[in-house]
């Protein structure tokens, strides 16, 4: 998917109409809470990297975003 | 940027930060500033565009790109590798940054109260969905209520409306005669006044209501339905975000780390913002929160005095008294009503990292015990949405904190030497 | 911290440390999930054939004693844990030891002990035992009894002076979830070297999985460090030497660094029985790093000698009487 430059991770996810970032350790769907880096709900695996802030993390050219369903 | 030495090194890129730079800067000091983030601005002057942002924050941050001094972003303080020693992670490698002169601006995060149904994708601070739309989240069209106490509610508001969300609600949890009270007071700062007086106006179609509060949110895996009550009866939106703004906390866990006093939960400083550690210095709203207005002064108080300016730091003493007072009366209008305490059911789940409800968290005395057998607060946020909420419902202190100070790389925690 | 495990460092330790894995095992079955009970054994890692010669050497004493080992040679250890550096010589696979979560442990076996008539006082500080039995507290009151037990670890010299138990500081590295990173609890075999050590700042690398996939990086061990901060130099050599083990690790992400106390005594074996004090003082302490593993196998032994039933194995390696140091396999 192609965004504006300068929006962040979780906006991707957001606009690609995910509302489930990752699941919590008794499998409740979860995503950003704080949007600013402390509450790590956000988290997604980013280019094979997982527990990635997807809130503080920048769109880059050819990012590959998983959410942790 | 590895093992670089500053004559002063500010952590924290948000008004307090900002102006602390440009203060230091221009005396002529060696100045990093580093920010976790990829922006300057900190929480309050997010914007990617500037016509996002207040014109006030646009002149701060041309100043700081012409003040000289370096910032250092997308890094994140770990915590301290010995006196005059910073250990951080910057853009995911191991850094380490060497100071003469210490500014910590590490400003607040949002204070989250749990209620039934708030772990919920949708619900979110009021903060921080407006920061997130600030990036780029598309809410053009979407339904949002927004709940809690303070000027945020209605800046969150208007943030939002200009996105073209839906503004459901606005429930303000005190009274409208504190509210008032409070408007009133701030006549004595004409910016503030105006400010206020332009935000009633775009808010004019929004209905507010005052003395009202969440109690629950529903929906199946996301947020569908809010439950909102004023005590006596209770009422219910379909909507697709809830922002609730409770309040803000310190992050005061560098300080903590450096062995900073704390006195009532934020960084204890004199009139010159030095803190109990020799040249450790701390300003903006990790000493008390007083928004922009106050952080700026602080920020410029800290700059000038961490670079041997005292002088010019001295004209900022009456500015420093007032927004403090500004302070004080900001939360006494909007001090928590005891109902929000007590939101959470024995089955709301307080510690989203490890899943810990409330029920579980009863059976505890005290945070060490909690931590040790419920895992409550051993989580990646390292306790930073569970510790507040625990301390507002159960009246438990924070221990001491140790490095890392935020989750970073194992290789990041080795301080070569 | 949490790893249950037979060890070979003497004929003593062995005894202790099987007697009480096994008991573990036969408890397991009870014990509630938030113990995090995993049998998912340990694997002694050798780096060269000389190593290798100390993993055929543990082969050969553990099966001799009924102790199910497997060795594996280089290419199998790699199966066995994919993220291992390439290039280890080889290992030794104990499937029988385990790993929990010590604090729920203690919790629970203390549930068990009330509903048996035992009572918790918390929040009050022991001043001293008494040696006719019993103890004061540090409000001037006595607490009588027939006996008392010091099980302070650490702390036991503050109530038993002149107690040959130190303090020995460690520090353990708290990832974040990556399940399936590692499967068994490793340790590099240099670990022996470094127990042994007597007074010199070592680090051995070991790490042990937990069920939510967060791992506890280790270890080190410290003399007259008696502060809970970290130790940053002695923090970077131990993980160092761990990303020695397991390039990967550098790259993943730590919430938590801790520290802790072990109580050390000289010649590696707790002391488990009467003080030299007095018959109605005993003593319960000096366990190192096998606190969470001997634990149930030392309350064994201290309610068989106090009710006077023969014991499952003998005490008298732990008597606080031993004169000399028990002889260790190794040199």
């Amino acid at each position: 998917m192609r965004v504006p430059s300068g929006t962040v991770v979780a906006a991707a996810v957001a606009i690609a109409g995910e509302s489930r970032f990752r699941r919590s350790v008794s499998g409740e769907a979860r995503g950003p809470l704080c949007g600013m880096g402390t509450c790590m709900e956000c988290r997604v695996t980013i280019d094979g990297r997982p527990h990635c802030r997807s809130c503080q993390t920048l769109c880059a050219q050819g990012m590959i975003v998983q959410t942790n369903e | 940027m590895n093992d670089s030495k500053f004559d002063v090194v500010i952590v924290g890129a948000g008004p307090a930060g900002i102006a602390a730079a440009c203060s230091a800067a221009e005396c002529g000091r060696s100045v990093v500033l580093i920010d976790e983030t990829p922006w300057p601005g900190g929480q309050i002057w997010r914007g990617r565009q500037t016509s996002s942002r207040p014109k006030v924050a646009t002149q701060w941050i041309d100043r700081l790109h012409n003040s000289g001094a370096t910032v250092l972003d997308q890094t994140t303080v770990i915590g301290s590798a010995g006196p005059g020693l910073l250990l951080a992670e910057s853009k995911g490698r191991p850094c380490r940054v060497r100071w003469d002169k210490l500014i910590v601006a590490t400003g607040a995060r949002e204070l989250f109260l749990p209620f039934p149904g708030w772990t919920l994708p949708g619900v979110t601070g009021a903060g921080g969905l407006l920061n997130l739309v600030k990036n780029g989240w598309p809410v053009a069209g979407k339904r949002v209520v927004i709940a809690g106490s303070g000027p945020l509610l209605l800046a969150a508001a208007d943030g939002l409306l200009k996105h073209g969300a839906i503004i459901v609600e606005v429930a303000e949890q005190t009274s409208w005669s504190c509210v008032a009270r409070f408007g009133v007071g701030l006549c004595r700062r004409p910016g503030k006044f105006f400010q206020a007086v332009n935000l009633k106006f775009t808010m004019r179609n929004v209905p507010c209501t005052y003395e009202s509060w969440p109690v629950r949110a529903d929906g199946s895996e996301k947020l569908q339905h809010v439950t909102l009550t004023n005590g006596q009866r209770t009422w219910h939106h379909d909507c697709d975000f809830l922002a609730c703004a409770f309040g803000l906390v310190p992050n005061i866990e560098l300080a903590l780390c450096l062995g900073c006093e704390i006195k009532n939960g934020f960084v204890d400083v004199d009139a010159r913002q030095q803190t109990g550690v020799k040249d450790i210095y701390c300003a903006g709203e990790v000493t008390g929160i007083a928004g922009a207005d106050g952080a700026l002064v602080e920020g410029q108080i800290a700059g000038y005095c961490a670079a041997g300016a005292d002088h010019r730091a001295e004209a900022l003493a009456g500015k420093r008294r007032s927004w403090h007072r500004f302070g004080s009366d900001l939360a006494k209008a909007f001090a928590l009503r005891p109902e929000l305490r007590v939101l959470a059911e024995d089955q709301t789940i307080v510690c989203r990292c490890e899943d810990v409800a409330l029920g579980c968290l009863k059976t505890f005395s005290n945070w060490r015990e909690a931590k040790l057998h419920s895992r409550c607060g051993m989580g990646p946020c390292q306790g930073r949405v569970c510790g507040p909420a625990v301390k507002e419902i159960f009246g438990w202190e924070l221990e001491s904190v140790r490095p890392p100070i935020s989750p970073a790389r194992v290789a990041s925690l080795i301080a070569e030497d | 911290m949490g790893h249950l495990v037979v060890m070979d460092d003497s004929e003593a330790q062995f005894a202790l440390t099987s007697y009480s894995v096994s008991l573990w095992r036969q408890l397991a079955p009870e014990l509630p999930s938030n113990v995090e009970y995993d049998p998912c054994g340990t694997l002694w890692l050798a780096v060269d054939e000389e190593e290798m010669q100390e993993v055929r050497r543990k082969q050969a004493y553990y099966s001799s004693r009924n102790v199910p080992v497997e060795v594996l040679h280089g290419e199998a250890v790699k199966q066995a844990e994919p993220n291992l550096k390439p290039g280890m010589a080889g290992g030794l696979l104990v499937p029988g030891d385990a790993v929990l979560y010590p604090p729920c442990a203690a919790g629970f076996l203390l549930r068990k002990a009330r509903a048996s008539g035992a009572e918790l006082m918390l929040g009050k500080s022991v001043k001293r035992c008494l040696p006719e039995g019993g103890v004061e507290l540090d409000d001037g009151s006595k607490l009588t009894a027939g006996f008392s037990l010091n099980a302070t670890g650490p702390w036991s010299p503050c109530l038993s002076p002149n107690l040959p138990v130190r303090k020995r500081k460690g520090h353990l590295v708290i990832t974040d979830r990556y399940p399936g990173f590692v499967r068994h609890q490793i340790v590099e075999l240099g670990y022996l070297k470094s127990a042994h050590g007597a007074s010199k700042d070592s680090v051995a690398f070991n790490i042990q999985p937990r069920k939510n996939g967060q791992m506890l990086v280790g270890s080190s061990r410290q003399y007259g460090a008696d502060s809970n901060q970290v130790d940053p130099p002695i923090l970077n050599r131990m993980l160092k030497r761990a990303l020695e083990y397991l390039p990967g690790l550098a790259d993943l992400a730590s919430i938590r660094v801790w520290t802790g106390h072990r109580a050390a005594t000289p010649d590696k074996l707790p002391i488990i029985g009467p003080s030299l004090q007095s018959d109605r003082i005993w003593l319960a302490t000096g366990h190192e790093g096998l606190g969470i593993t001997t634990s149930l196998a030392t309350g064994k032994l201290v309610a068989d000698m106090l009710l006077g039933r023969p014991t499952a194995i003998p005490a008298g390696p732990y008597a606080a009487a031993r004169s000399s140091p028990c002889e260790s396999t190794h040199n």
